[in-house]
């Protein structure tokens, strides 16, 4: 089989990161599911963003497949767009998605878990937009 | 000509500023953003320093892009990858040179800024870093390189400026009308930076 697409969700809270990756492995269900890692907060436990998580959850859920980045808010964007400019903190084929947190990492997962590349994980994971609540 | 020493002056009096200036920064930071410009800027500018004393880091160039390099990843806010790229894009287009003439770092400070800008999806008038260091870059290239003091001014009246802004980007936005009247945390930081750039002109 195929290395999937992998994963990070990167969030300022520790707990949020984890928990959205609980959760989007639990609603991707059945069989086996693709590589998430959350990198939330900072190194400290504190709240923030940290280059040295994101790029150490990047490296774990790298299968040559692609790596998927979702992100929250604010210095998460930034500092995820600063490392991919940088070109060689994060693994060949990461790309930061755009996508609502939890909604896309339930989409990105359960569209890696099944075999989707990172163009299809990516497009599932920005079609939560278009769910509208109310 | 600016060698490596005086970018290394220069980063050196950055980390300085950033220190003495601490409870400033988080002050304003605590009226309209969340109180943590102050400890952030001081964690990455110390380790900007210590990275450069254990590098022998010796092109303008690669001092800023080490510096850069330190802010994106000990930050921890927004304010690490813009100042990251901020310098990372500045040492970039100074390329290898081992000296540069400051008119060169006025042209490389714009591309610098402009990188910022597209990082952040920020204007001048969003209340932002952007509107200090565009007079800044502005008044430097003005006199074409050769008044960082007139920089130093610029980026000082920019960040002034910011108090009756309405914030457009970051956390101060969600604020809306509540963010005017408080100058803006960034401003203020950026005017600290281009105040070093002038401090050490002036130790040359």
């Amino acid at each position: 089989m195929t290395a999937r697409v992998g994963i990070v969700l990167v969030s300022h809270s520790a707990r949020v990161a984890s928990s959205v990756a609980d959760l989007a492995r639990g609603l991707a269900g059945g069989g086996e599911t693709a590589p998430v890692a959350a990198a939330g907060g900072t190194p400290d436990g504190g709240l923030g963003t940290s280059a040295e998580l994101i790029t150490q959850a990047a490296t774990a859920v790298d299968g040559g497949a692609g790596v998927a980045v979702l992100v929250d808010l604010g210095s998460a964007v930034l500092t995820v767009k600063a490392l991919l400019a940088e070109g060689d903190e994060l693994p060949p084929g990461t790309r930061l998605v755009d996508a609502p947190f939890v909604e896309g990492a339930v989409a990105a997962v359960v569209t890696a878990s099944a075999g989707g590349d990172l163009d299809a994980v990516a497009t599932a994971a920005a079609e939560a937009y278009g769910y509208r609540k109310g | 000509m600016l060698d490596a020493d005086f970018f290394r002056r220069w980063m050196t009096g950055a980390a300085a500023a950033v220190d003495r200036e601490a409870g400033r920064l988080t002050d304003l930071d605590s009226a309209i953003g969340d109180a943590d410009h102050g400890a952030n800027l001081q964690r990455g500018f110390a380790a900007v320093v210590k990275a450069l004393e254990g590098d022998p880091a010796g092109t303008p160039g690669a001092v800023l892009v080490l510096a850069g390099r330190e802010l994106i990843s000990t930050v921890g806010g927004a304010s690490g990858p813009l100042y990251g790229t901020l310098l990372r894009r500045t040492g970039k287009a100074l390329g290898d040179a081992a000296e540069v003439a400051p008119v060169q770092l006025a042209e490389a400070l714009r591309v610098g800024v402009a990188a910022v800008a597209q990082l952040g999806g920020a204007k001048a008038g969003d209340k932002t870093m952007l509107d200090a260091l565009e007079p800044a870059v502005e008044a430097l290239a003005e006199s074409l390189g050769a008044s960082f003091a007139a920089a130093a001014e610029a980026a000082d009246r920019g960040a002034l400026a910011t108090v009756p802004m309405r914030a457009r980007k970051g956390r101060a936005s969600y604020l809306g009308e509540r963010s005017v009247g408080h100058q803006d945390p960034g401003a203020t930081s950026s005017a600290l930076l281009i105040g070093a750039l002038a401090g050490a002109e002036a130790a040359r």
